[in-house]
């Protein structure tokens, strides 16, 4: 990795003022989705803000916070996939939301991270959850009164949980039968459209007057930057036939393709796994929900990683309330035939390589930043909650909005039947 | 998945919505009117159920846990089913000659799972223009319409449904309209038909929607009335004073015709009036959609003027700050263990609300799915709210929770008599799980209805897919 990419943006003050101090984190089971691999009654000292040493008995420092973890299991901060985080506070409120871009242009240079919000309520209710990082998504949408957008949505950042953002980006493209709004009707437009914009990035000295251009400069620049393979571009596909067509797009135009949705990516995962495509999917995913989606199964991640290929988790619906409930949906995948070990690597590992982090996230490693969660039990099941969240070394508030809420009536509760 | 958004967010509107129904305690004006039999109440007696009980051999589940649905749990425990009814649950029972024995060791045993908030069928998948079904967004009012005449028996969800251990499940217009119209209530069955899979004798609903949706509906997207919460409320007592007065005049017909007079005619027949009346009169249970306190006060407040129950308030994701309310007028409350923020009205909620609602003496609560990705795992909705709501300091073993996916469900729909728990003479509506059902590796073994096994995990394939599904090139080694 680039040192440039190690350093993040701060776009507001961390919500907690906490400091970052020397933390010993004792006895606990340490997944590192690393090297170490599970570290049975490990310990992790945590000191400036980074991860100093992960191993079995470490000695402790004097001035050390320790933290006794009785041997619940340690991991690395959680994904919370790809989508709005800070970037929709609430649904259908236009003044809120702020991840579509509906100029009826292709802008690839749209790029929505500076909307991104620090004190969105959102993300203290996800560090909650254990979640500590998030790919910002924008959406591609046709509001079907004439201002659509375009099938490319724009860029976005991975963003911490912290309110702290990185300089890497990923491109979002939207295809299939739900993009054919923006395609004038038709699934084979978009491909279309496509090439014509890369021919234009490619070729500008064939570009006239008064050809019709898709892009402004600023955004064949972008586009030339994608297809330079300055970072990933995320296809939003379903079906099986329109997957082959990303791949083979990806191939001839040199693309670091991902496809994400992907319900029927099981049916192609061979030509997945040997074009070395990663696919961000939804566990959950099982009904034929339109019918680019009539292969949806609960086993389409087992049968992926089966095949070689890299997995990411995300819902579907790129809405960032329910983003704790990720790891329901792994521990979901695993019931259906996905191994343990590689439906955590699915949040914490995977999408860390992905969108090119792994030096700083997805796994516990020294050096790191510490962005980890202690849990109550197996972080995967529903009776499990995070006792403690890192990140970056700094313990987060255990409180949100939603703890405000429930204290206060609480005590309403209690009086009442004190009374 | 972006189905999802449009129906949970946009849909909060078009589709679905939420609403539930108890059937709890009859309005206080109307307590002497016994819930009357589902085909007496207008017109639904031309629209019979045609479900069959199929014949099964007994069965005698062995040394299983089981949760009762009464609140006990009873550890190393049987449970006989026989002629489609629970017979006993005990140590040591003897199983008839002829029985199916199933070995229940490390196994959980619970009552079958209760959805009283569904789109199945209305709303089913694929969700192509063609097939959406589940709102009349046409008038603020259309207590005329009837789910049961939108539902698709051939929706795929009804079968993943039924793997998450569904057994029972009412299907509810959606919440665009101040008042959707009636709702049915299905056993999850494979039929050809919905009269196939109708609960027999089981009141039918009336869904009704408080909120944004029906402002947003008729107000923002049509400039006509209602667009604030005060015309919502203004809409539904308007439609109300209409009912009460046709209610007058048909017992004054009645009143005539007992009388002796020959000549008595009788008020022109409304179908919306028919609905609203039957409502009043406590034969239909009102299920009203309802998110914020201030509003579910309002509604109840509004039920005391026309001398109507509400049995549930469905979503409620601030009942937790009125709970106290709520148990008092019993009525229950249907919720989901965590959704929250995808619209305004859903910005206060918390994932202890289950608990709070629960915690209150005499308070009821319901987890509901309003989802057909929800309605596959109501058990793992449930430990969720029950995980919460012990870090919050309530003590909620699984026999209490699980009251919240079958005893409460049941009472809300007035089916307290016939499911929701595993006592002798209920329906033998079973779920055998692989281990506790609380946890996200729990799977359904056997799903049982009327003591006929309608899902094996071991035989899946005997659970027919959905007649879409067949000769689809992109289904073929999708799991059996």
């Amino acid at each position: 990795m680039n040192a440039r990419l190690l350093i993040f943006l701060a776009l507001g003050a961390p919500l907690a003022a906490a400091q970052a101090a020397t933390v010993m984190i004792h006895d606990a089971t340490v997944h590192t989705m690393g090297a170490l691999g599970v570290v049975q009654h490990g310990d992790i000292l945590i000191r400036d803000g980074r991860i100093a040493q992960v191993g079995a008995t470490l000695p402790a420092p004097a001035q050390a916070e320790i933290i006794e973890a009785h041997g619940r299991p340690v991991t690395p901060g959680l994904f919370g996939g790809l989508g709005h985080l800070g970037i929709e506070e609430i649904g259908i409120e236009p003044t809120v939301d702020d991840y579509a871009l509906k100029l009826g242009s292709m802008r690839p240079e749209f790029d929505v991270t500076s909307a991104y919000n620090p004190a969105s309520i959102v993300l203290g209710v996800g560090r909650l959850g254990g979640v500590t990082f998030a790919q910002l998504a924008p959406s591609a949408e046709s509001s079907g009164h004439g201002e659509g957008g375009s099938i490319i949505a724009g860029q976005g950042a991975l963003v911490r949980l912290d309110g702290t953002v990185a300089p890497v980006r990923a491109l979002f493209v939207e295809t299939g039968g739900e993009a054919n709004a923006l395609s004038g009707g038709s699934r084979a437009a978009q491909f279309m459209l496509l090439q014509q914009a890369v021919t234009e990035v490619r070729s500008p000295k064939l570009l006239l007057a008064n050809d019709v251009r898709l892009l402004t400069p600023a955004g064949r620049q972008t586009l030339l930057d994608y297809l330079g393979g300055s970072g990933p571009v995320v296809f939003d596909v379903e079906r099986a036939s329109d997957i082959r067509h990303v791949i083979s797009f990806a191939q001839r135009e040199h693309l670091h393709a991902v496809v994400r949705g992907a319900p029927e990516a099981w049916r192609v995962a061979a030509e997945l796994a040997q074009a070395g495509v990663a696919v961000i999917l939804d566990p959950l995913d099982d009904l034929p929900e339109n019918f680019d989606s009539v292969g949806a199964t609960l086993e389409n991640a087992a049968r992926l990683q089966k095949a070689g290929v890299k997995i990411v988790f995300s819902f579907g619906d790129p809405q960032p309330h329910n983003i704790r409930k990720l790891r329901q949906a792994a521990g979901i995948a695993v019931a259906h035939g996905l191994p343990w070990e590689a439906a955590l690597a699915a949040m914490t590992r995977n999408p860390a390589e992905l969108f090119g982090v792994s030096d700083r996230n997805g796994s516990i490693e020294a050096g790191h930043p510490a962005d980890l969660v202690l849990w109550s039990g197996d972080p995967l099941e529903v009776t499990t909650l995070a006792d403690a969240v890192f990140i970056q070394g700094v313990a987060q508030s255990m409180h949100s909005r939603q703890t405000e809420l429930r204290d206060r009536y609480l005590n309403k509760l209690r009086a009442n039947a004190a009374r | 998945m972006r189905e999802k958004i449009i129906c949970l967010v946009l849909s909060a509107t078009l589709c679905g919505c939420a609403l539930q129904a108890g059937k709890a305690a009859p309005a206080a004006a109307h307590a002497k009117t016994a819930p009357a039999a589902a085909g007496s109440v207008a017109g639904a007696e031309f629209y019979p159920s045609t479900y069959q009980i199929p014949a099964s051999a007994p069965t005698l589940i062995s040394n299983a846990t089981v949760l009762t649905g009464t609140g006990t749990r009873l550890d190393n425990a049987d449970v006989l089913i026989v002629a489609g009814r629970i017979s006993a649950v005990g140590s040591h029972l003897s199983a008839p000659a002829n029985a199916t024995v199933v070995d229940g060791s490390g196994r959980w045993v619970t009552p079958g799972i209760i959805d009283i908030h569904s789109h199945l069928g209305v709303y089913p998948t694929p969700q192509v223009s063609a097939n959406s079904d589940g709102n009349e967004a046409t008038s603020p009012s259309t207590a005329n319409v009837w789910s049961e005449h939108s539902v698709d028996p051939q929706d795929p969800g009804f079968r993943t449904a039924l793997i998450g251990g569904v057994t029972t499940l009412q299907i509810l217009p959606g919440s665009a309209n101040l008042i959707g119209g009636r709702s049915v209530v299905l056993k999850n069955v494979p039929s050809v038909t919905y009269q196939g899979m109708k609960f027999p004798g089981a009141a039918q609903g009336l869904k009704m929607a408080c909120g944004e949706n029906p402002k947003r509906v008729y107000g923002t997207n049509k400039k006509v009335f209602p667009s604030t919460r005060m015309g919502n409320m203004a809409g539904y007592r308007a439609q109300w004073a209409e009912a009460a007065e046709y209610l007058r005049d048909q017992q004054e017909y009645q009143k005539k015709l007992a009388a002796g007079a020959k000549d008595a005619k009788p008020p022109k027949r409304d179908l919306r009036l028919d609905t609203l009346a039957a409502a009043l009169k406590g034969e239909i249970i009102v299920h009203m959609h309802c998110y914020r306190a201030d509003e579910m006060a309002a509604v109840l407040d509004m039920s005391k003027e026309f001398g109507y129950h509400v049995a549930a308030f469905h979503h409620a994701a601030e009942a937790y700050k009125i709970s106290d309310l709520l148990a008092e007028q019993r009525v229950c409350a249907a919720m989901w263990a965590d959704w929250w923020g995808f619209k305004m009205e859903a910005y206060d909620g918390i994932p202890e609300n289950m608990a709070m609602v629960d915690a209150a003496p005499g308070g009821c609560a319901i987890i509901h799915s309003d989802s057909e990705e929800g309605i596959q795992r109501l058990n793992q909705e449930v430990a969720k709210a029950m995980t919460y709501g012990e870090r919050a300091g309530f003590s909620i073993p699984p026999e209490r929770a699980v009251l919240w996916m079958t005893a409460n469900p049941a009472k809300s729909l007035g089916l307290a008599d016939r499911i929701g728990t595993l006592e002798p003479g209920k329906m033998a509506d079973v779920v055998v799980w692989n281990g506790t059902p609380f946890s996200v590796y729990a799977l359904a073994d056997l799903v049982l209805i009327d003591g006929a096994v309608r899902y094996d995990r071991a035989h899946p394939e005997r659970t027919p897919a959905s007649d879409f599904l067949l000769g689809q090139p992109a289904a073929a080694g999708v799991s059996p």
